[in-house]
């Protein structure tokens, strides 16, 4: 099976739980069931081939710009991982299916656990470190959802919320490493990286790149000081604690350890980092772990303690602690996601898992009892158990590795963690099982039903094969994935019980010795550690968090008040600071133009607009007025278009200058009629001269670029030479509109669409709210006057809209030789439509009103879209335009294109949007069922005046 | 003949349209604006009308009857404003 598709398979098959538990929950369970299943044969099919130390590859370019291909490659570290992920992803499927309650959404819970896996096995399977970066976040992302899965329990979602800071944080700082060494290596592709570790050692950012990576790592794999976040993830759902904290997330940062060990091993740093971080993590964990009577928290902080321990036998560097990292990890990965079930089952039958609360246990869960006990010896170290075999071999290594010169603080500590560790697996046999039978559990415990216990007990018959037959059982993967490791030349070691009287024997006897010491005097040393002063991790992350937040609130705050004179100010001061330093630093070329002699009407054109600027300056607070003024601006500013040539631009300009009053108007109806003064004198200073600047600083600046020739050649040649030959239209102006920036246009009547329908959104919000009836109970501001449908306006206005409508159908055809087009003629379509609004009212215009402006708006977008589409079946790309000639007898040459009918989509989408914008704040005003008096009702039918005469 | 007639309406639609526009930024009555703003409108009609006369070219015939057919609308509205407050009723 292509490694495309096994990566492929779980995100496809997290659409079927979703959508079966409709079916019930077998149903979504089978199917998410199956799905990993034939993602594990596929794998399993690549056995073979990988077990003989081949590598299997799978690419294709996907962004090569970017270095971004989606290449996927298969060594024995990644099947071990794959394996691992799948396989036990099944038990998890099949022990979730039981333990989930009928409460629970079960179809949510096994999407989320399908783009967990998903992203699990993109990042064991990825070449390309950028597309391992992606993965990465999507392991965050839906480790999120199924943290926080009992989304009613607080403590479920501050535990997803605290995982997701701080391995997403972790990740942000990965991708910083990995972009170091991807530039060192020259390549993004880790095959290509894992060539150059001379060159990544010997760069001068190895240390950055290492400490970042290693940030990602130790976030992920809960190494401390980030351990803190893993316990607070155990209120999840215990199958999403055993999945994620025994197999998958938290080995991700030992994958990538483990990954990046041949580039990254060897130095140091490496060694005092990642050794020293992993030693402590595991002192830690083992002490803690003991002191905790939640059996979740217990397991939570014993997986800690093991991810120190791996990552501690990775930092040793050597070859033969990579070969026992390797086993280990699969080591844990069986025993702990069957502590983690029979935990669950625990749970699930006694409703409590206080350690304090239960005892006796074996006598009611004797199948639970001996799934219980395999996996803990195993964790103890007790032979013949598969954990005892990598215990042993990591105590050899640590006995053999000097630290900053001393020979006894690894093995020491190691021996300390492995005495702790002992105590804590003994514990939970003996505090939950051993001991008398209680009779006040919350309910009585019984064996659950084989669904629950089968999959632990599948993983415990591994822990023993492991343990007894470890070279048949798990030696060809242990060769595979340490080759894939450390390179081709394995040292010699050997996957056994008995090695001789060695020093880790002794170490291991004392380990064990030690833990049943420390579980006989648990009580003492329970009321020591109690009365330890320890630091509260959680308060310390909430105050970190908080104080984040304040800091960013305060400068956010500053700069985002909801004053939008501040933002001005702010955008204002900045770009002219820039404009100045540029003008400062750079040079400028003396001019190139002669400056023209100013005519008699321009001067009277900049007197207006000069004067009507001024006034509105000096009339502003009076709202009414300032607008009327600026209806003199818009005026000169469309005389000036066409006095420069741009009859377009004139043409649009008017229109947008009528919708632009009338919406104004319509909202200024809802507001004070005057712009209180608010600002103290000071500010107000401060921003008139701001703005004196600003002004003065575009104004020289236009001036500068006028009397000069442009640097480069402008593009506008190009569009004239080629307007009427590709474009087949002499109006240039359109043709770029339609045709050389058609892609533009169709965004923009796009966005015009949707700013539409938000603006009818808003409206129906707020309509629907209480805001109603104030806005109905309203009482005008000012004293009313007249009719409200003065006859002649009304008969102007009928008289006009077919005239209007004429006009727009007359600019909207020539638009594609001379000045008009789509945009034009749908906002002159829409006036029309407008007046009819103004002068014979809402309800009347809006009863004739037979088509909804959405969907207007959305055949414009459609017919542009289509007419794009339409190149697709030449063969050519997107809105591709084609135009030809017809001769029409008894006609002139009649000229077809493909952009009028893409103009057509941009004439809907301008009506549409214009008049579902207006028609949305008029309603406001609107009160349903308001009688129109003075409208001219007449039925154009006349079927009433007929009627009255059949009746006389 | 036309290039001196031209010239000559030129400079009294010129000097129309500086009176509106002391109109529109002094009189005391909204009203008053509002007419003066509307007579701006019909001047500007005029002076394209015979900027293309003096430039021989009809293209600026479209924005002269666009402001002639659509710049009474926003008058209407100001107007309606004034007199109604709501000027979609």
């Amino acid at each position: 099976m292509s490694l495309f598709l096994i990566a492929a398979l779980p995100f496809l098959g997290a659409v079927f739980p979703a959508l079966l538990i409709r079916a019930g929950r077998n149903a979504a369970a089978s199917s998410a069931g199956f799905t990993t299943l034939l993602a594990f044969i596929g794998l399993m099919l690549h056995a073979p081939a990988v077990l003989r130390g081949e590598v299997i590859q799978a690419s294709v370019d996907w962004l090569p710009g970017l270095g971004l291909n989606a290449n996927f490659f298969l060594d024995g570290l990644g099947f071990l991982f794959a394996t691992l992920i799948l396989g036990i992803g099944l038990l998890i499927i099949i022990y979730a299916r039981f333990y989930l309650t009928r409460e629970d959404p079960m179809g949510q819970f096994y999407s989320y656990l399908l783009l967990f896996q998903g992203a699990m096995v993109g990042i064991v399977l990825s070449d390309n470190i950028l597309m391992l970066l992606v993965f990465w976040e999507l392991t965050s992302l839906s480790s999120f959802l199924l943290i926080g899965y009992w989304k009613h329990l607080p403590e479920g979602r501050q535990g997803a919320r605290m995982a997701l800071a701080v391995t997403g944080s972790g990740g942000l700082a990965m991708i910083g490493g990995m972009l170091i060494l991807g530039n060192i290596a020259g390549s993004y592709d880790l095959t290509v990286i894992l060539q150059h570790k001379e060159a990544i050692q010997a760069s001068p950012l190895y240390l950055p790149a290492l400490i970042l990576i290693l940030l990602g790592a130790f976030t992920k794999s809960a190494q401390f000081p980030f351990h803190f976040w893993l316990p607070h993830a155990m209120a999840a759902p215990t199958p999403v604690s055993a999945y994620l904290h025994s197999a998958t997330m938290v080995k991700a940062g030992l994958f990538l350890m483990a990954r990046m060990w041949p580039v990254l091993a060897g130095t140091p740093e490496w060694f005092y980092i990642v050794a020293t971080t992993g030693l402590v993590t595991m002192v830690l964990g083992a002490v803690i772990a003991l002191f905790k009577d939640d059996l979740k928290a217990l397991l939570a902080f014993s997986t800690v303690s093991h991810l120190g321990l791996i990552t501690m036998l990775l930092g040793f560097g050597t070859k033969i602690a990579a070969v026992a990292a390797v086993f280990h990890i699969i080591n844990h990965a069986t025993f702990k996601a069957a502590l983690f079930m029979s935990a669950g089952i625990v749970d699930h039958e006694a409703h409590t898992r206080d350690i304090k609360r239960l005892g006796g246990l074996r006598h009611l869960m004797p199948i639970t009892f001996t799934i219980v006990i395999i996996a803990s010896l195993s964790m103890a170290g007790i032979p013949p158990l598969n954990g005892f075999l990598s215990k042993e071999m990591m105590l050899e290594e640590a006995y053999h590795t000097t630290w900053l010169g001393s020979h006894w603080v690894i093995p020491g500590l190691a021996v300390l963690a492995a005495v702790f560790s002992a105590a804590y697996s003994f514990r939970y046999i003996a505090h939950v099982f051993l001991g008398p039978k209680r009779d006040d559990y919350p309910t009585t415990p019984h064996d659950p039903p084989a669904g629950l216990w089968l999959a632990p007990a599948f993983l415990v018959l591994l822990v023993i094969f492991i343990g007894l037959n470890s070279n048949g059982v798990a030696g060809p993967l242990v060769s595979a994935a340490a080759n894939a490791v450390i390179g081709d030349d394995l040292p010699y070691y050997s996957l056994k019980l008995w090695h001789g009287v060695t020093p880790a024997l002794y170490m291991s006897a004392i380990a064990v010795i030690g833990g049943l010491l420390f579980l006989s005097q648990h009580k003492r040393l329970e009321a020591f550690w109690n009365a330890l002063p320890r630091p509260e991790a959680k308060v310390i992350f909430e105050a970190l968090v908080n104080g984040l937040v304040r800091a960013a609130r305060a400068g956010s705050d500053a700069l985002h008040n909801g004053a939008i004179s501040r933002y001005a100010a702010i955008m204002i001061v900045f770009t002219t600071g820039l404009t100045y330093a540029a003008f400062r630093t750079g040079t400028l070329a003396a001019p190139t133009r002669s400056v023209q002699e100013a005519g008699v009407l321009p001067v009277i054109g900049w007197i207006c607009l000069v004067v009507a600027t001024l006034a509105v300056v000096m009339k502003h607070r009076n709202r009414l007025l300032a607008l009327v003024l600026i209806g003199v601006v818009g005026l000169v500013v469309s005389l000036s278009f066409n006095y420069l040539s741009a009859p377009d631009l004139a043409l649009t300009q008017i229109s947008v200058e009528v919708v632009t009053i009338v919406l104004m108007l319509l909202a200024l109806n809802f507001m004070p009629k005057d712009t209180p003064v608010e600002t103290p004198l000071g500010k107000r200073l401060r921003d008139i001269t701001i703005s004196i600047f600003a002004g003065l600083g575009s104004g020289g600046l236009i001036y500068a670029l006028m009397t000069r020739d442009f640097a480069a050649a402008p593009i506008s040649e190009y569009h004239l030479a080629n307007s009427y030959k590709g474009g087949g239209g002499t109006n240039v102006v359109n043709v770029i509109l339609v045709d050389f920036r058609g892609f533009d246009t169709f965004g923009e009547i796009i966005v015009l669409g949707i700013a539409a329908l938000v603006i009818f959104a808003l409206t129906e919000a707020i309509l629907g709210s209480r805001v109603r009836a104030r806005l109905l109970n309203r009482k005008p501001d000012m004293p009313r006057a007249g009719d409200a449908h003065p006859l002649m306006m009304v008969v102007a206005t009928r008289v006009m809209m077919p005239l209007a409508l004429m006009v727009a159908a007359f600019i909207f055809f020539r638009g594609h030789n001379l000045p008009g087009g789509g945009f034009i003629a749908g906002l002159i379509a829409a006036i029309a439509v407008i007046m009819q609004y103004m002068a014979s009212g809402f309800a009347w215009a809006s009863e004739r009103q037979r088509f909804f402006f959405h969907g207007i708006i959305g055949s414009g977008v459609l017919i542009a879209a289509a007419t794009g589409m339409g190149a697709w079946f030449n063969g050519l790309p997107f809105l591709t335009s084609a135009f030809g000639y017809i001769d029409w007898p008894l006609l002139e040459e009649f000229e077809w294109a493909t952009a009028a009918l893409f103009d057509l989509g941009v004439f809907l989408a301008v009506v549409g949007a214009v008049m579902l914008a207006l028609e949305s704040l008029a309603r406001f005003a609107w009160q349903p069922g308001m009688e129109t008096e003075h409208a001219m009702d007449i039925n154009p039918a006349r079927d009433d005046v007929a009627e009255d005469e059949k009746e006389a | 003949m036309i290039a001196s007639a031209t010239t000559f309406a030129f400079f009294c639609f010129a000097i129309a349209l500086l009176m509106n526009l002391w109109k529109v930024v002094s009189a005391d009555q909204t009203a008053d604006r509002i007419l003066a703003l509307d007579t701006m409108f019909i001047n500007a009609i005029a002076l394209m009308v015979l900027y293309g006369i003096a430039a021989g070219t009809g293209i600026f015939f479209e924005a002269a009857m666009i402001i002639a057919m659509l710049g009474f609308v926003s008058t209407v509205a100001y107007t309606r404003f004034i007199l109604r407050g709501n000027i979609i009723e």
